[in-house]
């Protein structure tokens, strides 16, 4: 059972390649982190895994468990598992978060089955609690005038509502302090799940300090140019992604 | 009603009404007050009555209102088919024909007092000269209503309808009044409808109109809104029925303190047009009015929104605030908007502006990427950004109704689009 990502090609829409044979595995059970420079394509290669339309997959496959990913809708790929946290969360104007998150478990049911508002408040409170943020949040619009570190918690919100198979988390850590940084991880390792697999994108080693990842890859130009344990990170705070150029070259 | 009861001076008004209305001009192209408006919607006749057979009684069992009513009063082409009451004593709520009758005064201190300046003079001529019934609502001082008094309108028949509202509230006296216009038939039907409100001193008036009729149907609405010392005022009006309708809204700022919070909600679907006409005028110093208009334009549909905030000689540390927000569902339709400022008083706060923009890509791929569908997330980006103005409305439970017949407009556009 895993994401499995198979020599990935994508483009923009002017074709411009982006990502040039993309190859992961990401089992449930495990955590893996991918690292890189600006423009090494990690963001979009997220986007495409949730099916952006502004990319277009020009080779390759996703399997979920098996099962072609790419074939299906964005939102058919988000009620059969996949969860997306954003960089930059869009803003909802006029839409309350708790009827957002709500509206995405309703479209999970079969027609004419209604969510059980008790149980839905009590499990959202929870998850709230766990990631101290205040009550109010229920009520205000979704992202609406929020902080960057509490646009990136309510996007852990979400993904802990929505119970996904796979968690893809773009650049979670940026825009966090310290403070938020540790209450995004807990949220994160309160995931960790031998049904789940998670995918951590980031620019920095430090959210790993926080979240223990089973594997690091490292993506330069489009591919993933090099994968290990998380000492690899590590390695890559140190030295930087220098080393890239020799591998390139040879 | 039976003409030898009627007041001399009302029959005087409407025979003086009937010559004004023959004598004003049609409005013309060119006419900046009919300014984009499609005039090809003015031509009215006579009319026939209905040729569906209309029962009183299903008519009562589809006036739904919100759920604490302190009274409700039921009319089909001006008769009344129901009414009752809950009311603090002193509170008169009844027909207007009734209330000529019996409250001839305080009839005549009141009605149609203010001019009509938003272009539909002549129109409102016809209305003073043909309305027949409608409601009256007295709040005398000191006097709170708690829920809404709920009169639904319910129209058939092509023949011109011309309900009135009359709604005058004493000193410190609250009430609120939800007029609901709506067809019993499928007949392209005519209603010319007008509301005066006279909110007395540090009193607090707020009024709701709905207007559901059929798309065949054209309307033109006349509101005229007169705000003393220190009272507060609302004026809501929902716009998801027929083919074209004019809505004219006047709010007179008389007293310091004074507050109008003008608010609309529109959804225009097919060949639907709402043309918006207002106008904030601030007589006294130190009063505020607040405008949101918000329009949500489906299929072929148009809005056209004029609104001109007038701020007279005198009428110093005037807040005047109007914004007029278009979002647009298709490429086919059309959204106009001419905001407008006159100032001839100083330490003034004023703003006015427009945005028209549709929904952002990124937008409805966030919802998406949540497992909502693309016509789901639609909706719920085009319910969220209605409820700005509706949550101005402060009164929970008004707010879930409005959303309710909202949501039963997107359900049709869902289903048609």
């Amino acid at each position: 059972m895993s994401l499995q990502i198979i020599n990935l090609h994508a483009t923009l829409e002017d074709g411009t390649p982006i990502l040039k044979g993309v190859n992961l595995e990401i089992p449930k059970g495990q955590v893996h982190a991918i690292m890189g420079p600006n423009g090494s394509g990690k963001s979009t290669l997220s986007k495409v895994i949730a099916g952006h339309e502004s990319y277009v997959v020009t080779a390759g496959s996703v399997l979920q468990d098996g099962e072609e990913l790419l074939e299906k809708s964005v939102d058919e790929r988000s009620r059969d598992g996949i969860f997306l946290a954003f960089q930059y969360p869009s803003e909802v104007p006029g839409v309350s978060n708790a009827n957002f998150i709500r509206a995405a478990l309703q479209a999970r049911l079969p027609k004419g089955e209604e969510i059980d508002a008790v149980a839905y408040y009590k499990s959202l409170y929870e998850k709230m609690d766990l990631l101290e943020m205040d009550r109010k949040f229920t009520a205000r619009a979704v992202n609406e005038g929020f902080s960057g570190g509490e646009k990136k918690r309510n996007e852990i919100l979400q993904m802990m509502m929505l119970d996904p198979q796979y968690g893809i988390l773009d650049e979670t850590d940026s825009g966090l302090d310290i403070d938020a940084l540790k209450i995004v991880a807990k949220g994160v390792n309160a995931m960790r799940s031998p049904d789940r697999g998670l995918l951590l994108i980031t620019h920095y080693q430090r959210l790993l300090d926080y979240i223990k990842p089973d594997v690091v890859h490292v993506m330069a130009e489009g591919k993933i140019v090099r994968s290990g344990g998380a000492e690899l990170a590590l390695e890559l705070e140190e030295n930087g992604y220098e080393f890239l150029k020799e591998p390139a070259l040879a | 009603m039976i003409l030898s009861t009627i007041p001399t001076w009302f029959a005087a008004r409407q025979f003086s009404a009937r010559e004004r209305y023959e004598s004003l001009p049609m409005p013309k192209r060119g006419d900046e007050m009919w300014r984009f408006s499609n005039l090809k919607q003015l031509a009215f006749d006579e009319g026939t009555a209905s040729s569906a057979t209309i029962d009183p009684l299903d008519l009562l069992a589809r006036s739904a209102g919100p759920e604490k009513s302190a009274a409700k009063l039921v009319f089909h082409r001006d008769e009344l088919i129901h009414s009752e009451a809950n009311l603090p004593a002193g509170v008169i709520c009844m027909p207007l024909a009734q209330a000529i009758i019996e409250h001839s005064g305080l009839i005549e201190a009141h009605f149609m007092k203010q001019e009509t300046r938003l272009g539909s003079a002549k129109y409102a001529a016809l209305h003073e000269a043909s309305v027949r019934n409608g409601v009256f609502v007295f709040v005398p001082d000191g006097i709170e209503v708690e829920g809404t008094i709920e009169v639904h309108h319910w129209n058939s028949g092509t023949a011109g309808l011309f309900p009135h509202t009359l709604i005058v509230t004493g000193r410190h006296a609250k009430v609120c009044v939800v007029d609901h216009f709506a067809s019993a038939d499928e007949e392209a039907g005519v209603v010319i409808a007008l509301n005066d409100l006279a909110a007395g001193e540090g009193s607090k008036l707020d009024y709701i109109a709905l207007q559901e009729l059929n798309e065949l149907s054209r309307m033109i609405q006349i509101n005229q809104t007169k705000v003393a010392r220190d009272a507060s005022t609302i004026g809501f009006t929902l716009n998801t029925g027929a083919a074209w309708a004019r809505n004219e809204s006047l709010s007179r700022l008389e007293g310091p303190g004074g507050r109008s919070d003008m608010l609309s909600v529109s959804l225009p679907d097919h060949q639907q047009e709402y043309d918006q006409r207002t106008f904030q005028h601030h007589v006294a110093p130190g009063a505020t009015s607040d405008l949101l208009f918000k329009n949500v334009l489906y299929g072929h549909s148009r809005t056209i929104f004029s609104g001109l905030i007038f701020v007279d000689e005198g009428a110093h540390h005037t807040d005047a605030y109007q914004t007029c927000r278009n979002l647009l569902k298709t490429d086919t339709c059309e959204a106009n908007s001419m905001p407008g400022l006159e100032i001839n008083a100083d330490q003034v706060k004023c703003s006015h502006g427009s945005t028209t923009s549709q929904i952002s890509d990124d937008e409805i791929f966030y919802l998406r990427a949540r497992g909502i569908d693309p016509a789901n997330a639609r909706r719920l980006i085009a319910r969220g950004f209605c409820i700005e103005a509706i949550q101005r409305l402060n009164h929970p439970e008004l707010e879930s109704f409005i959303i309710d017949r909202l949501e039963r407009k997107f359900s049709r556009i869902a289903v048609t689009s």
